[in-house]
C-alpha cells in the first residue's frame, strides 16, 4: 500500500524535530527551513540522513541544494538569478513554489525559500505517495 | 599538551567499528581547572575522544582521502563523570555514510559500566572550503602509528589494513631524513 501524504508529513516532521531541536507545532507546511526553523547549512546533511533512513530513499545533494546553478555565471547576473537560471531551478526542484522568489530573485534569498511543504512534496515525488 | 583524546585503538574494523582506550591520570592538565577539588573529565573532552575514535574510523574508510570534520552532535547522554585512575573505553560504530558525510554512534564504558552515549555527524569538506590536507602528512602518520591503528586494524573479512601510500611515503621520507642526520653525526665522531 502506498504511503499517504499525511504519513510523509509526520515522518518529515519527526526528522525536523530531531535534527533542528524545534517543537512539533513549529513544523508547519508553510514554515521555511532557514528563516522559521533556524536550519543551518550543516543541518541539511543531517536532515538528508534522517529522511533517507525514514523513507528508504537516496537523496543526491544537488536535488535539494542547487549550488551549482546559483554559482554558475550563465545563470546569475549582478547577484540575481536570471530567467534561464530560474527555469533551470524549476526543472531541478519542481516541488518548490518559486512565485515569491521570482519577484525578487536575489541569490542570497534562495536559502530561505525551501519550506516544510516543499520538502514533503519532494519526498512524495520520490516515493510516489498517494 | 597535544590534542590527543584517545591513547590507542584496541579494535578497528574498516568502515564498521572501532574501540579506543583513554586512560585518565591526575597529572593531566585537563584536571587543573575543571571542577577544582573534585577532579572529573569534562564531558566535552569525552565527546572529543569519542569523535576522534569514530572520526578516524570514518576517515580510514576511504584511505583518508576525505577531509572529515565533526559537524554535529545529535545526542549526548552522560550517566556519570569519569575520574583520574579510570580507563575509558570508547566503542564506536558507523551507522550511515554517504558521499558528503557519515553518522556514528559511540558508547563510553568504564569496565562494564556505560558512562556516556553520543551520536555524531561528520561532514566531508568539499570544494567550497580551501583545499589541502588538514594535517601535516608525517604528523598524521605518526599519530596513527601511536594509536596502533595498523597493529589492530582489519578489513571486515579479517585482513590487516595498511597505511595509505601518501602517508606511508611521508613517513618513509621523514625516517630517511633522520637516518641521514644520524649517519652524518656518527661519521663526525
Amino acid at each position: 500500500m502506498p504511503v499517504t501524504k499525511d504519513e510523509v508529513y509526520k515522518k518529515v516532521q519527526t526528522a525536523l524535530v530531531d535534527a533542528l531541536g524545534v517543537d512539533d507545532e513549529e513544523v508547519t507546511p508553510q514554515a521555511t527551513m532557514v528563516g522559521d526553523l533556524g536550519a543551518e547549512s550543516i543541518d541539511f546533511l543531517d536532515i538528508v540522513f534522517k529522511l533517507e533512513k525514514a523513507f528508504g530513499i537516496e537523496i543526491p545533494r544537488k536535488e535539494l541544494s542547487p549550488e551549482d546553478i546559483l554559482t554558475n555565471a550563465s545563470f546569475v547576473q549582478d547577484g540575481k538569478v536570471t530567467a534561464a537560471g530560474i527555469a533551470e531551478l524549476k526543472k531541478r526542484m519542481p516541488f518548490v513554489d518559486f512565485t515569491k522568489f521570482e519577484a525578487n530573485p536575489q541569490v542570497r534569498e534562495f536559502s530561505n525559500l525551501l519550506t516544510v511543504g516543499d520538502l514533503c512534496r519532494y519526498v512524495e515525488g520520490k516515493i510516489g505517495a498517494a | 599538551m597535544r590534542w590527543f583524546w584517545i591513547d590507542r585503538f584496541t579494535e578497528f574494523v574498516r568502515g564498521r567499528r572501532a574501540v579506543a582506550l583513554k586512560a585518565l591520570a591526575l597529572s593531566e592538565e585537563q584536571f587543573d581547572g575543571y571542577t577544582p577539588g573534585f577532579a572529573t573529565m569534562a564531558s566535552s573532552l569525552m565527546i572529543e575522544g569519542m569523535a576522534q575514535t569514530s572520526g578516524l574510523l570514518v576517515g580510514e574508510m576511504e584511505g583518508f582521502s576525505q577531509r572529515v570534520v565533526l559537524a554535529k552532535i545529535g545526542k549526548a547522554i552522560f550517566h556519570r563523570p569519569a575520574m583520574p585512575g579510570e580507563l575509558l573505553r570508547y566503542e564506536a560504530s558507523i551507522t550511515d555514510a554517504k558521499g558528503d558525510g557519515a553518522l556514528a554512534s559511540v558508547n563510553a564504558f568504564i569496565e562494564d559500566e556505560l558512562v556516556a552515549e553520543v551520536d555524531l555527524m561528520f561532514a566531508f569538506l568539499d570544494e567550497r572550503f580551501p583545499s589541502g590536507p588538514l594535517f601535516e602528512p608525517v604528523d598524521f602518520a605518526a599519530m596513527l602509528r601511536n594509536f596502533h591503528m595498523y597493529d589492530v586494524g582489519r578489513t571486515p573479512d579479517g585482513q590487516p589494513i595498511e597505511m595509505p601510500a601518501f602517508y606511508a611515503e611521508a613517513e618513509r621520507a621523514a625516517q630517511a631524513k633522520y637516518e641521514g642526520i644520524g649517519a652524518a653525526t656518527n661519521a663526525k665522531r
